[in-house]
C-alpha cells in the first residue's frame, strides 16, 4: 500500500501568446507561484511536461534547463513527452516518485511555447504526434484526424453538425469566469453555425487554440507539509495511463476511444470509486468530437448520444456548471486555451482550485472529487487522475 | 534528408505490400511484424489489391510544411477490400463529390517535396475514385 500523495502547491501563468516571455521564463513564473503556495517546500525531483520545444524552440533537455534557470541546480530532473498528455504524464511521474517514497517532494511543471513559430511550421511539429510513416506523410494533421472522426460520427449516428456546438458554448461560458483563460467571453450558437472551416466538417470553434503557458504543482506526503498549511488538502486518489494504437487507422473501430475507458477504469479502481462518483470532469476538449467520444468511452453517455448532454434546452446542460457532471469548469482547452504539454498540469491546477473552493466565479458547490484526463493524439496516450478533497 | 528511411518503406509505399499472419490469417497493412489479432509473429508478405472504399474523409486547409503547394487537399481513411483501413490522400477527384462509401483504387503519386535545396521528392500511394481512366 503506497502512501497518500497530496497537492501542496499550485501555480499557473495566464494562457495566451506570450510574445515577451521565453519557455524558461514561463516555467519559472509558474514554479515560483507553486513554491509560494506550498509554503517553502523544496523539491528533490523535477518532472517537466512538454511536447514541442525541441522542434519549435530548438530546445531539448528541459529537465536540466528548467532546474538550472529556476535555482534548483543539483536536483533530479526529467522531461516527459506524450504529445497532448505530456503534462499529465509528468504529474503521474511525480505521483509515482512521491508515493513510492523515492522522493519526499516532487515539482511538476508543464510548459509550452508554441508561438516561437507560426503557420505551417507549427502544423508540421504538431503532426509529429501521429504515425510519421503512415499518417503524417499523407499530409494528415491532428485537426484532420479529428475531422475524419467527426465526419464518421455524423454519418454513423445520423446527427447534425450543429449538435457539436454545445461543447464550445459550455467551454466559452466557463472561460468567462477564469482570469487565466485565453478567451473570457461566452459565445452564441449563431457564431458556431457561421464559423469558418479548418478541416471540414471541423470549424474553428470545434478546435482549441494552441497557446503558450506554464502550470506547476508541488506534490508531497501529508506528514511532510509545513505546519499550519493554509489550504484545504487535495489528494491524488487515483492515477493511471493507457495507450492505444498510434495510428487511427489501426483501430477496429476508430470511434471507440478504448484507452479512455481503460485509463478511467484503472484510475477509479485505485481510488475505489466508480466514474459516477465524481463531482466534475476536466476532460480533453482539444476538439469537440473528442469531448463527445470521451464521454461515450467513459460510459457517461451511449454511443452517438454524448452531444445531448451539452444541449441547453429547458434546463441547463448536464455538462454546464449547473449540471450533474460539469466539464471544462475553467474553460477547458477550448476557452482557457491549449498550451500543449502544459495542458495536463493546468487541468490539475484548476481541479485543485475547485476542490479547495478557490475557483472564484466558477466555483462549484463544495465539490469533493474530480476526474481529470489528458489525451495524446486521438487518445493514443491517455492519462487520468482522480483528485479528492481530504477533509 | 532521410533517403534510407524512405527507401526502406518503398515496397509498402509503391506496391501496397503488407503482411499476412501465418497463425490466424489476419491481413496487415501497414506491415507491423507482430499480429495485433493473435500476438504471433507475422512477417509473410501479402500483396493487397489496392481496392477499397472511403470510410471517412476531410479537406486540409491548413497544411503542414512540405504540403503547402497541394493545399487544400483531401485526406481519407480508406477501408481496403481485404479489411485494414489506411490513411491516404484522395486524388484525381475532378468534379466528383466524394462520399463515405465511394469505391476507390490505389495509384502512385507524389506525396511531398522536402523544402531544402536538394528537394527530395517522396512518392507513395494515394487513392482515386474507380471508373476513371488513367491520367
Ligand atoms: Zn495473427
Amino acid at each position: 500500500m503506497s502512501s497518500d500523495v497530496v497537492i501542496a502547491g499550485i501555480g499557473q501563468t495566464p494562457v495566451e501568446e506570450h510574445w515577451k516571455s521565453s519557455l524558461r521564463e514561463l516555467a519559472l513564473s509558474a514554479i515560483q507561484a507553486a513554491e509560494a503556495d506550498a509554503g517553502g517546500l523544496r523539491p528533490q525531483v523535477l518532472f517537466v511536461g512538454n511536447m514541442l520545444a525541441p522542434q519549435l524552440s530548438r530546445q531539448a533537455h528541459l529537465g536540466a534547463l528548467i532546474a538550472d534557470f529556476c535555482g534548483l541546480v543539483g536536483i533530479e530532473a526529467f522531461t516527459l513527452e506524450a504529445s497532448g498528455a505530456s503534462g499529465a504524464a509528468a504529474l503521474r511521474a511525480g505521483y509515482m516518485a512521491v508515493a513510492s517514497e523515492q522522493a519526499d517532494v516532487a515539482l511538476v511543471v508543464g510548459v509550452e511555447k508554441s508561438s516561437d513559430m507560426v503557420g505551417a511550421a507549427v502544423d508540421e511539429a504538431l503532426a509529429t504526434a501521429g504515425d510519421s510513416d503512415h499518417e503524417s506523410v499523407q499530409g494528415l494533421t491532428p485537426s484532420g484526424q479529428a475531422a475524419l472522426l467527426m465526419r464518421r460520427y455524423i454519418y454513423e449516428y445520423d446527427v447534425e453538425r450543429a449538435a457539436f456546438a454545445g461543447f464550445p458554448l459550455i467551454a466559452h461560458a466557463n472561460g468567462a469566469g477564469n482570469p487565466n483563460a485565453m478567451y473570457r467571453k461566452a459565445i452564441k450558437p449563431e457564431l458556431y453555425a457561421n464559423a469558418s472551416l479548418i478541416s471540414d466538417p471541423l470549424n474553428i470553434f470545434d478546435a482549441a487554440p494552441a497557446a503558450d503557458g506554464a502550470a506547476a504543482l508541488i506534490l508531497t506526503r501529508p506528514g511532510l507539509l509545513p505546519p499550519n498549511f493554509p489550504n484545504r488538502l487535495v489528494r491524488i486518489a487515483g492515477s493511471s495511463m493507457a495507450t492505444d494504437t498510434l495510428a487511427l487507422h489501426d483501430r477496429p473501430n476508430p470511434l471507440d476511444f478504448k484507452a479512455i475507458r481503460q485509463s478511467i477504469e484503472r484510475a477509479c479502481e485505485k481510488a475505489r470509486i466508480t466514474p459516477l462518483q465524481v463531482d466534475f470532469f476536466e476532460l480533453f476538449d482539444a476538439y469537440s468530437i473528442y469531448a463527445a467520444l470521451t464521454l461515450e468511452a467513459a460510459g457517461y453517455a451511449e454511443r452517438g448520444q454524448a452531444w445531448k448532454l451539452a444541449q441547453n434546452d429547458a434546463a441547463p446542460a448536464a455538462l454546464s456548471l449547473q449540471g450533474a457532471l460539469p466539464i471544462s469548469t475553467m474553460g477547458g482547452l477550448k476557452a482557457r486555451g491549449n498550451p500543449g504539454g502544459a495542458t495536463g498540469v493546468y487541468q490539475a491546477v484548476e481541479a485543485a482550485l475547485q476542490l479547495r473552493c478557490q475557483a472564484g466565479a466558477n466555483q462549484l458547490p463544495n465539490p469533493r472529487r474530480a476526474l481529470i484526463q489528458a489525451l495524446g493524439g486521438p487518445a493514443a496516450s491517455v492519462v487520468t487522475h482522480v483528485l479528492e478533497a481530504m477533509d | 534528408m532521410e533517403i534510407s528511411r524512405h527507401w526502406r518503406l518503398r515496397k509498402q509505399r509503391y506496391g501496397l505490400m503488407g503482411e499476412i499472419c501465418p497463425h490466424c490469417e489476419a491481413k496487415l497493412f501497414p506491415p507491423r511484424d507482430i499480429c495485433p489479432e493473435c500476438g504471433g509473429e507475422a512477417k509473410t508478405l501479402y500483396q493487397f489489391s489496392g481496392k477499397g472504399e472511403v470510410y471517412s474523409y476531410t479537406t486540409i486547409y491548413e497544411p503542414p510544411a512540405g504540403y503547402e503547394e497541394n493545399a487544400p487537399y483531401t485526406v481519407a481513411l480508406v477501408k481496403l477490400d481485404e479489411g485494414p483501413i489506411v490513411t491516404a490522400q484522395l486524388t484525381d477527384l475532378g468534379e466528383e463529390q466524394v462520399q463515405i462509401g465511394t469505391p476507390v483504387e490505389m495509384v502512385t503519386r507524389r506525396l511531398r517535396q522536402d523544402g531544402d535545396e536538394r528537394g527530395m521528392i517522396i512518392y507513395g500511394y494515394k487513392f482515386r475514385p474507380v471508373g476513371l481512366g488513367p491520367h
